[in-house]
């Protein structure tokens, strides 16, 4: 067998292909885009990025319907976007196999909450597999395929960050020849949800989760390592990992299935160990379940529900002593910073210069909230800003006139601003929309959507044009700026925002990723050191390129003028975006020349 | 084989190679026979944030990530991102550090100062301290982006589990034939230095 280091992410892709799956629709996510990517580049299959979680649920359920094995691909608060048909998904069933695979991001690395998605397992009534690793990973895929058409049942598929982004060695099989079960079923009993019909399959379903409870006892992925019995830890996913780096030799109950529990292997695991602990991240999920099976058992009691863990929290919380970690020494953070040349920060400058209060959603331009930008003020979910925007214009009236301004993404917007908007349109509201497009889902690595013009699997498509939808939804007034010529957007936004009624600006100017022909042949901006003021109105642009070199004692620049400093470019950093150039009064900023 | 996990943490800003570096050190410990695994964050990070990598190889390795105080090496290739990250090196640990000054933000505005005495400060507490200049010997190697390969050579010196064949032959596989000479001349001036 051909072994291969593979993160989480690829190992799911690979697994699925390997298992005959055809089908995935997603959005990019972190953690969980690299599934829908890898997925995308096996030969036979379709993928598609949808433009946000409920359609490509939606998608992937009437795929299964078809009676081929699809899944649909998510990070954690996506499952809240696709929670509306996840649940009756759960009633219908599925004929194919159904897979959803929730990427969950505990410590948030990259996300906007910690909220533990094993909690929807039980909600929906729907059964959940967690890997530990890449090799897991690969395998569970195909057993939630198996699963799910066995219990004709949609089945969750859970990864963590660290499971999702770690790389650990995996085997690789052939693909197994799977045979052709597509067909046109009609079956309305099943898959018309009225009232009459949901209330039988709402029967089913609890008939379903028995059976599923019996089956998980003798789930060989759920297993039993009886070692020490001092101690004996009911743990699944990352945490088993974790655990058993620092306690090697203790009793283990693993559970590849996290709901429904298998509640007799509990019973007798708990009955071989003296001391029974459930080592798990964020919610104390199967703790309390053990719990009110009448075990003692200790959880969170020691162990934190925030953050994820690691080998050394799992050590201080059984162990119950401190290992005394040490602080790192005060130094100075480094957060992510919009790229130099990115076309936000263009944006962001002008708009800081209306002072208006900004509602802003998700992408790279949140990361605008920072000094010295401090761009936006807002940031909850996916297409919040535009109801926001209008929520507040509304309430404030009067008091709120050319001061209330949403900026949204181009794929935020596609994913959840378009019915807000038309909202704006149907109840008059007067706040200005900004759609910051350029041309990309940034933040997740560069995936299209349905306004590049370019599918998943690389074919060329219809692309959404902003102006005309934001048009036909009864926005009347709609302008294009481009966000790197600050005079103009700043004349636009001024314009726009004493208009009465809501407007929308198309702010558009592509990443700065997508220009790698550009980049060839920059000529970076230079600051003539004799010349600069130090006023330092090219550093409240933010631009890591842009840096503040104090003045050396008794030197006066050629101006005469005493300076505190003055300004510096990194000629490495530097991709010739001109927004320095442009905002710098003492012309001290010098073009090489060239196009810019 | 030794059944003791090594834990090695790589850490630096987006865009130096970090992740790129450390897929390369778990291809050649896969092929000397060990069990490996990585374990990094994306997302964010790609913005000019801190990058980081654990990687970990043994007989059987469960974690992918080290305990604080647990880490064998510390491969930094930036020299402030040393000091973010020292707490995680064992007592009597490793440090190799690239001596290149990328500023952050709040240095960048004036707010903060990029601390002098980095160096200093990690050979206060370690002994076992190289400091590499990798941006000027990846020019020598005759391309600049080759700094992770130096770090590696550098690295690879004090790792006795794997040959200079042994890197050579992945960073050969890593890289496309035009890049694969300055990459291998890279990895032999960081091993020179250690």
């Amino acid at each position: 067998m051909h072994k291969q280091l593979m993160s989480g992410n690829e190992a799911i892709a690979r697994g699925a292909f390997e298992h005959g799956v055809t089908f995935a629709a997603g959005y990019p996510g972190t953690p969980s885009t690299e599934i829908m990517e890898a997925f995308s580049r096996y030969k036979g299959v379709y993928a598609e990025w949808s433009p946000n979680e409920k359609v490509a649920l939606e998608v992937a359920i009437g795929a299964a319907l078809a009676g081929v094995k699809a899944m649909a691909v998510m990070k954690h608060v996506g499952v809240n976007v696709a929670a509306d048909p996840l649940f009756t998904v759960s009633y219908t069933g599925t004929n194919g196999a159904l897979v959803i695979i929730t990427a969950d991001d505990p410590s948030l690395h990259s996300s906007q909450n910690e909220q533990d998605n094993r909690n929807y397992a039980k909600f929906a009534k729907i059964p959940m597999l967690e890997p530990s690793d890449s090799q897991e990973a690969k395998t569970f895929i195909k057993i939630a395929m198996d699963i799910s058409e066995k219990f004709d049942s949609p089945v969750f598929l859970r990864t963590t960050t660290r499971v999702s982004h770690s790389k650990s060695v995996v085997g690789l099989e052939e693909p197994a020849v799977s045979e052709d079960r597509r067909v046109i079923k009609f079956d309305p009993a099943k898959y018309v949800m009225v009232p009459a019909h949901a209330r039988v399959r709402r029967v089913v379903v609890e008939k379903r989760m028995e059976q599923l409870k019996e089956w998980a006892e003798t789930f060989p992925e759920n297993r039993m390592e009886i070692q020490s019995t001092a101690v004996g830890i009911i743990t699944a996913g990352m945490s088993y990992n974790y655990a058993k780096d620092v306690f090697p030799d203790y009793s283990y109950l693993k559970l590849g299935m996290v709901h429904p529990l298998p509640e007799k292997m509990i019973r007798t695991f708990a009955s071989k160990v003296k001391e029974l602990y459930v080592v798990e991240e964020l919610d104390p999920f199967i703790e309390e379940q053990v719990h009110a099976m009448g075990i003692p058992v200790t959880g969170k009691k020691v162990f934190p529900y925030t953050s994820e863990f690691d080998p050394g929290v799992v050590e201080e919380g059984i162990k119950a002593h401190k290992r005394g970690r040490k602080s790192p020494p005060a130094i100075p953070s480094r957060p992510p910073n919009l790229c130099p040349g990115c076309p936000h920060r263009g944006l962001f400058y002008a708009l800081g210069k209306t002072k208006a209060f900004v509602t802003g959603d998700i992408g790279c331009y949140t990361l605008s909230f920072m000094k010295p930008l401090q761009g936006l003020h807002t940031c909850i979910c996916m297409g919040a800003s535009i109801g926001m925007a209008h929520g507040m214009s509304k309430a404030l009236g009067e008091k709120g006139k050319g001061k209330i301004v949403g900026v949204i993404g181009d794929s935020t917007f596609v994913h959840s601003g378009i019915t807000p908007l038309l909202n704006m349109a149907y109840n008059k509201s007067d706040a200005v929309i900004i759609i910051a497009d350029n041309r990309t889902t940034a933040m997740t690595g560069m995936q299209d959507h349905p306004a590049t013009g370019t599918t998943l699997q690389g074919e060329k498509t219809k692309e959404l044009d902003f102006a005309a939808l934001a048009k036909v939804l009864g926005i009347e007034s709609v302008r294009i700026v481009h966000p790197l010529n600050i005079k103009k957007t700043t004349a636009v936004l001024k314009e726009e925002l004493e208009k009465e009624g809501p407007s929308v600006i198309v702010s558009r100017g592509p990443c700065i990723f997508l220009q790698r022909e550009r980049l060839k042949s920059i000529k970076p901006f230079t600051v003539d050191i004799d010349v600069c003021t130090g006023c330092q109105l090219c550093l409240g642009l933010g631009c890591p390129a842009i840096s503040w070199k104090k003045e050396e004692a008794g030197l006066v620049p050629r101006t005469g003028k005493k300076r505190k400093g003055f300004a510096s470019i990194d000629k490495t950093l530097c991709v010739q975006c001109s927004l320095c150039f442009q905002v710098c009064r003492a012309d001290a900023i010098k073009s090489a020349g060239g196009p810019s | 084989m030794k059944d003791s996990v090594t834990s090695l943490l790589l850490a630096g800003v987006g865009g130096q190679g970090v992740l790129l570096a450390s897929d390369i050190i778990c291809k050649v410990m896969m092929k000397a026979g060990f069990d490996v695994k990585k374990s990094e964050v994306h997302g964010m990070a790609q913005r000019g944030g801190c990058v980081t990598s654990h990687v970990r190889y043994g007989r059987k390795v469960y974690s992918p990530i080290a305990k604080e105080g647990d880490v064998n090496v510390l491969i930094s290739f930036e020299k402030l991102e040393t000091l973010r990250y020292l707490n995680f090196l064992k007592a009597g640990g490793r440090v190799i550090i690239n001596e290149e000054e990328i500023l952050p933000p709040s240095v960048n505005l004036g707010e903060t100062a990029y601390p002098a005495d980095a160096v200093d400060i990690v050979r206060h507490q370690f002994k076992d301290v190289l400091v590499v200049n990798a941006l000027d010997l990846a020019r020598k190697a005759g391309n600049i982006r080759a700094v992770s390969i130096v770090m590696l050579g550098a690295l690879s010196k004090y790792l006795p589990e794997a040959s200079p064949d042994d890197w050579k032959s992945v960073i050969g596989e890593e890289f496309s034939e035009k890049l694969v000479p300055a990459n291998l001349k890279a990895f032999d001036l960081g091993r020179e230095t250690a």
